[in-house]
């Protein structure tokens, strides 16, 4: 493998975790501070990219505004599903939410399979960003996959000073160690949840929307990415942001190389990863931490 | 009912099932092999579940490992020795089983269900990518396997076959959960640490529940790999895990009862929810959606099952005592 | 008084940057009951979970009848003779008090693959579970759901688990937490009748209670002993006045 197609692989890899650290972001926090296992979460992360290919036609060329304005309605979706479901979830035991969420999912694509049908399409991208950089003599890359990487690690940076540096961050960060101090402290814990809720929503939504132009959209995307997420979260450890970003990392270059080197079984690589950091730290790299 | 003994009911079912082939139609006589079938498969999450506590969201691997071994194993075109093939089917599915609960009963609560989904998709992916299986075609089975007189194409041998993995698994269970090894099970649901205070090396347990729930599970994919004669990778999906979660729950959990009852009420609402004469074309076309607020609505209201559903209908329910 | 049964040296145990437990050395002899009294985060519980094996320690080394244990996880060291009983009571509440008690019996005689002989008719454990019973004094509850009990009689089936596992040293977490004069006075008859045959550790709050029944006490202050020696010398302490007795002087 010559440098190019070395560069071109690892940029590759960089781009796959960076999307996914924004899909199991959301997971994790919501995991972390609301102790509710989401298996809809693959779905909010489908809607995003259905999303993309219903509002591209309204929105034309002002792509960053259809993600706007696509986050703000998921943001909205988000609030609202919170407050309508998953509130009741709170205090069941896991096999319960596991059941609840999983109807969730039915409910999710056949409502998907009505509004917008069960076909695979495919988003435009932008104009302004469907340029090619060359890379070395031969390689050139996508200047969209450049912006992909560019946005998600802005997201991440703003999840970052949000989390650390700002009064609802330290409400986040106190949730998670604590939910019952925190309660006793009069933080008004039924907000905190929603919005700490739509923002996950918000999270998946904008990865897929970004995503769309990428992959293409399809019925299956949800399941696939949520089981790659709960891979990451479980690599990471649960509740922490710093560890899902370590961890979709890793993810990304063990499944962007593995395809390159082992075609037919790439698909397993990242379980076997898994099963390595299983075997060495059972809780996940960094266990309780940001 | 106080006099009658609690094994009554099972037999009662035992003997009814085994004269009601006489009285079905191919379709509903397929129908019932289905759902005991789909019985062996969740009563094997039971064992997991119900009696140690163990949420797994990836069973459906050792379900799918078990119909592909049968179907993989047969020769091309002569019928194969069907314990030798029966056997495959369960050992496969144990030596998965020994892989993936090895590793993930390292970890606990929400990362072990994780952990098992995570496992099973990557045996999903095994059948998926590779053309070990048929890739996403799946494979088919040309002839069932026999042995002696017995003759798995033939579908009332088939028939009394499900029955009789039905009788012997739902036999194996009751009896592992009086047994000391199934006391051990229960305690490690209620208080595992209070367990290996006492000196249970727990994992080691719950790695044997694990291998036997994932053997049984084996038996059934090999039962389900002979009936329909065609295996392809979505026996391994997710859906297929929540699937089988849903029949117990669905069930009650807790009861070995429950899982059988829980079996036959999925297969059946489901029948129910896709046809249009008793839900309209709309919804029965969009069968997904009733079921899951159907599922909704039963965690929500009904968390303790259809068995729950009498105990709250008869005050005077017995308590489980152990 | 004879070699200590369990004893350990050094034991330390570090969370990050805090010292839960720093260099403790303490011998638990057979016939003995030893107590470590301190304050509220002076580190027994710590102390007790790195005996138990719940939690691993730091540094140090922990030895069992000359063996050494260190790096034995808690069930191994359960069937090697190291019974513990728990402050916040952990017994099973869905089971009844006699299966709570046949179950910890079990752990060393399990024999798990004769899945076909049923546990409740199991000819080993049940025996041993009724003796337990007995020496807590709970024979008459043996049928009753163990949530039913009153408070005492659940810290009274906390010991009665652990005896059933027939242990040599029995390390008792608060024992008496939550019991009136009463219910203390027949706990404390319990310890002192099995006195003869085990070795024991004692964490107890209650001070009374433990100058009545301790033939030695350990005082730990932010981790560390600064005493250990008869009570009458403990007692007579200043360090240990100043630093602990205080008021109960």
């Amino acid at each position: 493998m010559d440098l190019a197609t070395f560069l071109v692989q690892c940029l590759n890899a960089v781009q796959y975790g960076l999307l996914l650290f924004l899909v199991a972001s959301g997971l994790t926090l919501i995991f972390g501070i609301m102790g509710v296992i989401n298996l809809a979460h693959g779905s909010f992360y489908m809607a995003g990219a259905y999303l993309a290919f219903a509002l591209t036609p309204l929105f034309g060329p002002n792509f960053l505004l259809m993600l706007l304005a696509g986050t703000l309605l998921a943001a909205l979706f988000g609030y609202l599903l919170e407050w309508a479901f998953f509130s009741f979830l709170y205090e069941r035991e896991h096999l319960q939410q596991v059941l609840m969420t999983y109807a969730l999912i039915l409910v999710f694509e056949e409502l998907r399979s009505l509004l917008v049908g069960n076909d695979v399409h495919g988003v435009p991208v932008p104009a302004w960003l469907s340029g090619k950089v060359p890379l070395g003599e031969l390689m050139t890359y996508p200047v969209y996959r450049l912006f992909a990487s560019a946005a998600c690690i802005v997201l991440a940076v703003a999840l970052y000073l949000v989390v650390n540096k700002t009064r609802l961050g330290m409400m986040i960060r106190a949730g998670a160690s604590n939910r019952d101090m925190v309660r006793g402290l009069g933080i008004p814990i039924t907000r905190l949840y929603r919005i700490v809720f739509a923002g996950g929503v918000a999270l998946a939504a904008l990865a897929g929307m970004i995503a769309a132009p990428m992959s293409s959209v399809y019925p299956g995307m949800g399941g696939q990415i949520l089981i790659i997420c709960f891979v990451v979260v479980v690599i990471g450890g649960i509740g922490s942001i710093s560890g899902a970003l370590i961890a979709s990392l890793l993810v990304g270059f063990v499944d962007t190389f593995g395809k390159v080197f082992f075609a037919e079984l790439s698909g397993i690589g990242v379980y076997l990863l898994m099963a390595v950091i299983l075997v060495w730290r059972p809780e996940g790299l960094m266990k309780r931490g940001y | 009912m106080a006099g009658v003994p609690r094994a009554a009911a099972p037999v009662v079912a035992a003997l009814v099932l085994m004269a009601l082939p006489a009285l079905l139609t191919p379709y509903t006589s397929d129908l019932v092999i289905k759902i005991m079938v789909l019985a062996v498969f969740a009563l094997s999450l039971e064992l997991l579940v119900g009696m140690t506590g163990l949420v797994s969201l990836g069973h459906a691997a050792f379900f799918g490992i078990g119909a592909y071994t049968v179907v993989l194993a047969s020769p091309e075109s002569d019928p194969g020795n069907l314990a030798l093939l029966a056997l495959s089917s369960v050992g496969a599915a144990a030596a998965y089983a020994v892989f993936m609960g090895a590793l993930s009963l390292r970890t606990k609560g929400v990362y072990f269900i994780m952990v098992t989904l995570a496992f099973a998709q990557m045996a999903y992916f095994v059948f998926h990518d590779t053309q070990l299986g048929g890739g996403t075609d799946g494979i088919y089975l040309n002839v069932r396997p026999t042995i002696g007189p017995l003759d798995a194409g033939n579908k009332l041998h088939l028939y009394y076959l499900a029955l009789a993995a039905l009788a012997f698994t739902y036999g194996v269970l009751a009896l592992v959960r009086r047994s000391r090894f199934g006391h051990a099970l229960a305690g490690i649901r209620v208080n595992e640490p209070r367990m290996r205070a006492a000196g249970f090396s727990t994992y080691f347990y719950k790695l044997a529940a694990f291998v036997l729930a994932g053997a049984l599970a084996g038996l059934a994919g090999f039962l389900l790999g002979v009936k329909d004669g065609y295996v392809n990778p979505e026996l391994l999906s997710w859906h297929e895990s929540g699937a089988v979660l849903l029949m117990i729950i669905l069930g009650g959990i807790g009861h070995l009862r429950g899982a059988v009852i829980g079996a036959a009420a999925f297969v059946l609402l489901k029948e129910l929810y896709a046809t249009p004469a008793f839900v309209g074309d709309f919804l029965a076309e969009h069968w997904q959606l009733t079921l899951g607020f159907t599922i909704i609505g039963f965690v929500a209201l009904l968390p303790k099952g259809l068995i729950g559903l009498r105990a709250r209908l008869t005050p005077a329910a017995r308590k489980v005592s152990t | 008084m004879s070699a200590p049964l369990l004893s350990c040296e050094g034991l330390t145990r570090r969370f990050g940057g805090l010292t839960a437990v720093s260099d403790v050395s303490l011998g638990f002899a057979m016939g003995e009951v030893h107590a470590v009294i301190g304050t509220n985060g002076a580190g027994k519980s710590t102390l007790i979970n790195m005996l138990s094996g719940e939690m691993p320690a730091s540094a140090g080394r922990i030895v069992l009848d000359g063996q050494d244990i260190t790096a034995w996880p808690q069930p191994r060291r359960a069937r090697a003779g190291v019974g513990r009983s728990y402050q916040r009571t952990t017994i099973y509440t869905e089971f009844t008090v006699f299966e709570n008690c046949r179950l910890s019996a079990q752990a060393a005689h399990a024999r798990p693959w004769a899945f076909w002989e049923s546990a409740a008719a199991c000819s080993i454990s049940g025996p041993i579970a009724r003796q337990a019973l007995a020496a807590a004094g709970l024979d008459a509850m043996a049928d009753r759901p163990a949530g039913s009990l009153s408070h005492g009689g659940k810290r009274q089936l906390e010991i009665a688990m652990c005896l059933a596992t027939e242990p040599r040293v029995l390390l008792l977490d608060e024992p008496l937490a939550g019991m009136g004069a009463e219910e203390t006075d027949r706990m404390l008859a319990l310890l002192a009748a099995l006195k003869p045959g085990h070795a024991i550790l004692l964490v107890e709050h209650d001070m009374d209670a433990v100058f009545r029944i301790a033939d030695r006490i350990t005082v730990m202050v932010n981790g560390e002993v600064i005493a250990s020696d008869a009570p009458a010398a403990i007692r007579a302490n200043p360090q240990v006045q100043v630093a602990y007795l205080g008021e109960h002087a």
